[in-house]
């Protein structure tokens, strides 16, 4: 499969010339898959500009994988072109919901006064489903969900195709009160999302000293996200979500920090960029 | 595009895991079973009541429960585990309260008021029961 990043920034979009090097647009990651499928993770601004890259491509059916229903990571929902092709089959995926359908919790966005396109009017066919707790086959990858520690009802996706497996969990407090290093494995949220895969994507929203003052906001410090990287034995750990209010250059700080505390426990980690590439086939790893 | 089934990879599920969090903080004794009926955790707390470690003990399955904590009604007579508190919440799927005297491996005896209830998650599936223990003052202290 290859992977590309389309937006890393957690929360807000955070257009400007601190964050040029990383990117300003909120979570979308891009996967096609060997088989041709495509595999969309979030719709947050960034799936608008995944959007205009598809113009002219002719798809048979696409997947948009939500991991939870935060602005951030629908609000370019509205803007991605391609559902606006009469007829085009997208299947949306989203946490489930014992009161509202994910459908209805949708509209709440698109529709007005806060969206001036009703979800009922827009012209793709549009299925809807519950995240894939138990697994889906897509082409030649599955795809399984899980909920994880946030706010609110939040999943985290492991896809695995030809024995690579890439995780993807950008909202994700999995040390909230207790211990990581304390805890069996599985006992920690979203370690069978991410347990031994080849690249994980994870939330690295606050640097250590932030943490404190946001605990139970549902965001990692990087002491988290190496901890829980380390637990769940992962190949390369990209920090994702990056607080509206880090800088490239406070992003490079905290980078620094990470490689710190990885260099005690032997695994790598990287910042996820806007236009990053990740391929992971059977010659391997590779990022662009 | 078709299902697959689960891997059972052995992992907790969420409410468990959350639930497992605010025991590991509380200083009220908490124990959790989980959707089979295994007890899989219990907090500092219960360690007092039971009399181990959970670190020693482990998980312990439904059918070996009774080897850890005897269960009696405040007049002495035993309680079957259906009848308890977390029997209820298991079994039927509903809160239950009662005052229950509790015997650990240390042998002492102790009332406690016990209040346990079911998990269910976002798509209404069973995830375990949390119960909780408050102690009271024993029975001989009331004599
Ligand atoms: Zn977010
Ligand atoms: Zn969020």
């Amino acid at each position: 499969m290859q992977a590309r990043v389309w937006g890393c920034r957690g929360s807000l979009a955070t257009p400007g010339a601190d964050t040029v090097r990383y990117g300003g647009n909120t979570s979308c990651v891009e996967v096609r898959l060997e088989s041709g499928d495509l595999l969309i993770l979030d719709a947050g601004t960034g799936i608008r500009p995944l959007g205009a890259s598809m113009d002219g491509e002719s798809f048979e059916e696409l997947h948009i994988f939500l991991t939870h229903l935060h602005l951030d990571h629908l609000q370019g929902l509205g803007f991605f072109r391609p559902l606006f092709r009469p007829g085009a089959k997208v299947h949306l995926w989203g946490p489930a919901s014992p009161v509202q359908s994910l459908a209805d919790r949708i509209a709440i966005y698109l529709s007005p006064p806060l969206f001036p396109v009703r979800l009922a009017d827009i012209p793709a066919d549009i299925t809807f489903h519950d995240a894939p707790e138990h697994g889906v086959t897509i082409g030649s990858a599955t795809v399984r969900a899980a909920n994880v520690a946030h706010q609110g009802p939040t999943v985290g996706y492991r896809i695995e195709e030809h024995g690579k497996t890439l995780a993807y969990l950008p909202d994700h407090e999995p040390s909230l009160g207790v211990e990581l290093s304390d805890q069996p494995p599985s006992w920690i949220s979203g370690h069978e999302v991410a347990h031994d895969a080849d690249v994980l994507l994870h939330d690295a929203q606050y640097g250590d000293d932030e943490y404190p003052s946001h605990v139970g906001w549902g965001h990692s410090s990087i002491e988290h996200v190496m901890g829980f990287a380390n637990k769940a034995d992962v190949g390369m750990t990209v920090l994702f979500h990056h607080d509206p209010y880090h800088s490239d250059d406070e992003l490079e700080a905290l980078l620094v920090e990470a490689r710190r505390q990885c260099d005690t426990v032997g695994d790598d980690v990287c910042l996820a960029h806007e236009g990053m590439t990740i391929s992971l086939d059977r010659d391997g790893i590779r990022f662009g | 595009m078709t299902a697959v089934t689960s891997t059972g990879s052995g992992a907790k599920s969420l409410p468990l895991i959350l639930a497992r969090e605010l025991a590991a903080n509380l200083s009220t004794a908490m124990f959790l079973l989980d959707a089979t009926g295994t007890l899989v955790y219990f907090n500092d707390a219960a360690e007092l009541i039971i009399g181990k470690p959970f670190s020693e003990l482990g998980e312990i399955s439904a059918a070996e429960f009774g080897e850890v904590l005897h269960l009696a009604d405040p007049d002495g007579a035993a309680l079957r585990r259906r009848d308890s508190p977390a029997g209820v919440a298991f079994l039927e799927r509903r809160p239950a309260h009662r005052v229950l005297l509790v015997t650990g491996y240390d042998g002492e005896r102790r009332l406690v008021e016990a209040t346990a209830y079911p998990l269910f998650g976002a798509a209404e599936e069973m995830h375990g029961v949390v119960s909780v223990f408050w102690q009271l003052a024993t029975p001989e202290s009331t004599e």
